[in-house]
């Protein structure tokens, strides 16, 4: 396959495959081994390093990404801070935004897929800017979490620009059955839960105020026989 | 010596102790003024190995001994502090950071300055937003007094600390997928040697230590090693904030002495099982600890005693598994968690996690034999130690001992299953059903 001839070598040697054509069909529905599944479409030439003067990005986006890479002995250190930041502009890691961000810290748009594919907290699709972590880790499947989530799910069908999916262990047992709603973390829930948190969501209020971890007067209660 | 006692969670319900000005006041940041000052790192070393002080992550290798492994040299040397705490039942990291954050923030200088390190991170898993801006306004605070920075207090020390926010992957949490995630690759395992003490981040001496251990370092300058050994057993000095989860009815931290039985961590402090029932199994360590059953509740709570019994203390959280709780759906959670987190480099976890998730689901539908235990069994065994870390024998464990522990609710799990798809098939189906499963008779 053909390289274009004035690119460097090094350039060309950072160059990879580019992020497949298919990214740019966007599909409603979260993928499961997205990275894996998606063949590299071989009729492209690699996808280099966007140039900055070409690529508009946002002033301020642009600016937090270079504040990452300043805090780093290395500037590559910087993708999941910078990935995190552009996915709080664009909603997702879309093709745009991960140009954006390769542009912004010189890397090929990719690199960065390889790096939002991996991790559970970087969307490649569009998923909703809004994301409910439901745990059903071990902890909290023991006091009938997925109860909880299929409710949740049920419940939010309908909510747009939402993203509700089954988590693993939140590090929050001691609140089981809890899910974290834009980080912020709740619980114990309990299936008639539900209604009140998508009808947070969809008002964009915090969910049920007095039951979040850093509510200085949650409490968790004793259950069982106490 | 009673079960609970306050050392790390001492001042925790202090109103405003995130805030430097109240740490200071209850006594902060005066064990690194001690260290500076009427110290150096020799003697900050020998204190660390002579408390016994143990890693609280998972390993449980002696703080002092890690640290000491660091090469002497001027060129740039790192600590990482872990705070990736995504094992599965474990949430005493998030309490520390949440209410005590510069109690890590001194911790991490101290174990620097021992360490020769000047470039610190933390590396806070993505899901702890509240935890990570906690930190952060925390460091900010210790950058402003001077904690922080070029020439820490006018010594001749300098610690820079970035606090580094992961995005949710399990794996992040071992020590070289870590520092490859903090390189910014793909949480990778590498393998050892080198050891990070040689060749770490950014190919430099780097000691990784988690949260918890961190948190014991100030007490330890400021009282001693042997105070810290006052506490605890021979083998497991000190104190460890014990998470409990499950099937109990008081959830939540325990600080307690290692060496207290596990039936008055369980029972005493964390209410026990709901009324009526009684613990089957628990799991001593996270979710990758072996399972013990309630026969084990008389064994004390430390690394040795653990380890005896087969079964680990890795990160400290228990979690209780009462009479009322089928083991296959846990267990099958349990692979679906493993299978979703192996990072795929290694063939025997990625398939291994993979395959053990799909017998199992066999087993849960009822369409397995008493044979595929044998064969799930045997799988695990060829996981352990065949990769280059341990994510794959994090599932390998605790599976492998549930099957060998409990071999009859598994067969007795595939016979009811099967005698309920049988009698399901011997119904004679109605009209109604027939064209509900979608059968449309003879085209």
């Amino acid at each position: 396959m053909s390289r274009d001839a004035s690119l460097s070598r090094d350039e060309a040697l950072r160059g990879d495959r580019t992020i497949a054509s298919a990214r740019n069909v966007a599909s409603t529905k979260p993928s499961v081994g997205s990275g894996w599944d998606r063949p590299a479409d071989l009729t492209k030439d690699p996808a280099i390093v966007p140039q900055l003067a070409e690529t508009p990005v946002s002033e301020h986006l642009r600016v937090e990404i270079e504040g990452y890479m300043a805090r780093y002995p290395e500037r590559r250190s910087a993708v999941i801070p910078a990935l995190h930041a552009a996915q709080r502009v664009h909603g997702w890691c879309s093709p745009e935004a991960m140009r954006q961000v390769a542009a912004v810290m010189r890397v090929t748009p990719a690199y960065l897929s390889s790096i939002a594919s991996f991790y559970d907290m970087l969307n490649e699709e569009p998923v909703g800017r809004h994301a409910i972590y439901v745990c059903t880790s071990v902890a909290c499947h023991l006091s009938d979490a997925k109860r909880v989530f299929d409710a949740i799910a049920e419940a939010g069908a309908d909510l747009e620009d939402t993203q509700i999916r089954e988590f693993e262990c939140l590090g929050a047992c001691d609140m089981a059955p809890m899910a974290s709603v834009d980080g912020r973390y709740i619980g114990p829930l309990d299936v008639s839960d539900a209604h009140e948190i998508i009808a947070a969501v969809r008002e964009g209020r915090a969910p049920l105020p007095g039951r979040g971890l850093e509510d200085s007067d949650q409490r968790v209660p004793d259950r069982g026989g106490a | 010596m009673s079960g609970n006692v306050v050392r790390l969670l001492e001042h925790l319900d202090e109103p405003g102790l995130a805030e430097i000005d109240t740490y200071e006041r209850l006594g902060g940041y005066r064990a690194l003024r001690k260290a500076l000052f009427e110290m150096d790192s020799e003697s900050i070393l020998a204190e660390l190995k002579g408390s016994g002080l143990r890693g609280r992550g998972g390993a449980g290798f002696s703080m002092g001994m890690k640290a000491g492994f660091m090469p002497q040299g001027t060129m740039d040397k790192y600590l990482c502090c872990n705070a990736d705490e995504s094992e599965p039942g474990t949430f005493n990291n998030r309490v520390l950071m949440q209410r005590n954050p510069h109690l890590l923030i001194e911790g991490i200088v101290i174990g620097a300055v021992a360490a020769g390190a000047n470039k610190a991170f933390i590396y806070i898993r993505g899901e702890y937003e509240l935890q990570a801006g906690i930190l952060e306004r925390a460091v900010a605070e210790a950058y402003d007094k001077g904690f922080l920075g070029e020439d820490i207090l006018g010594s001749e020390h300098s610690v820079s600390l970035v606090v580094h926010r992961g995005a949710g992957a399990y794996i992040c949490g071992e020590e070289s997928a870590l520092l490859d995630s903090l390189e910014g690759k793909r949480g990778n395992p590498r393998l050892k040697p080198p050891f990070p003490a040689n060749r770490g981040l950014y190919q430099g001496p780097t000691l990784i230590n988690n949260v918890e251990t961190l948190c014991n370092v100030p007490a330890i300058i400021t009282n001693g090693a042997d105070w810290f050994k006052q506490l605890g057993t021979e083998k497991s000095a000190g104190t460890k904030v014990v998470s409990v989860s499950g099937s109990v009815q008081r959830p939540g931290n325990y600080e307690v002495v290692l060496g207290t039985p596990v039936r008055e961590i369980i029972y005493g402090l964390a209410g026990g099982p709901p009324e009526g029932r009684t613990v089957k199994a628990f799991f001593p360590g996270g979710s990758s600890a072996p399972v013990l059953t309630g026969d084990d509740l008389d064994l004390t709570y430390d690394f040795e005693t653990m380890a005896e019994a087969g079964s680990m203390l890795g990160s400290g959280a228990i979690i209780v598994i009462d009479d009322s709780q089928p083991l296959v759906p846990l267990a099958l959670r349990l692979a679906q968690f493993y299978r979703h987190e192996s990072c795929g480099k290694c063939t025997p976890c990625r398939e291994g996690t993979n395959w053990t998730v799909k017998m199992l689901e066999r087993i849960d539908a009822g369409e397995a034999t008493p044979m595929d235990l044998e064969i799930m069994a045997q799988v695990q065994t060829n996981i352990i130690g065949n990769c280059l870390c341990v994510l794959g024998d994090s599932m390998a464990m605790p599976i492998g001992s549930m099957i060998a522990k409990f071999r009859d609710e598994f067969e007795r799990h595939i016979e009811q299953a099967r005698e309920r798809n049988e009698a399901a098939l011997a119904e004679p189906l109605g009209a109604g059903e027939l064209a509900a499963s979608g059968f449309s008779g003879p085209a």
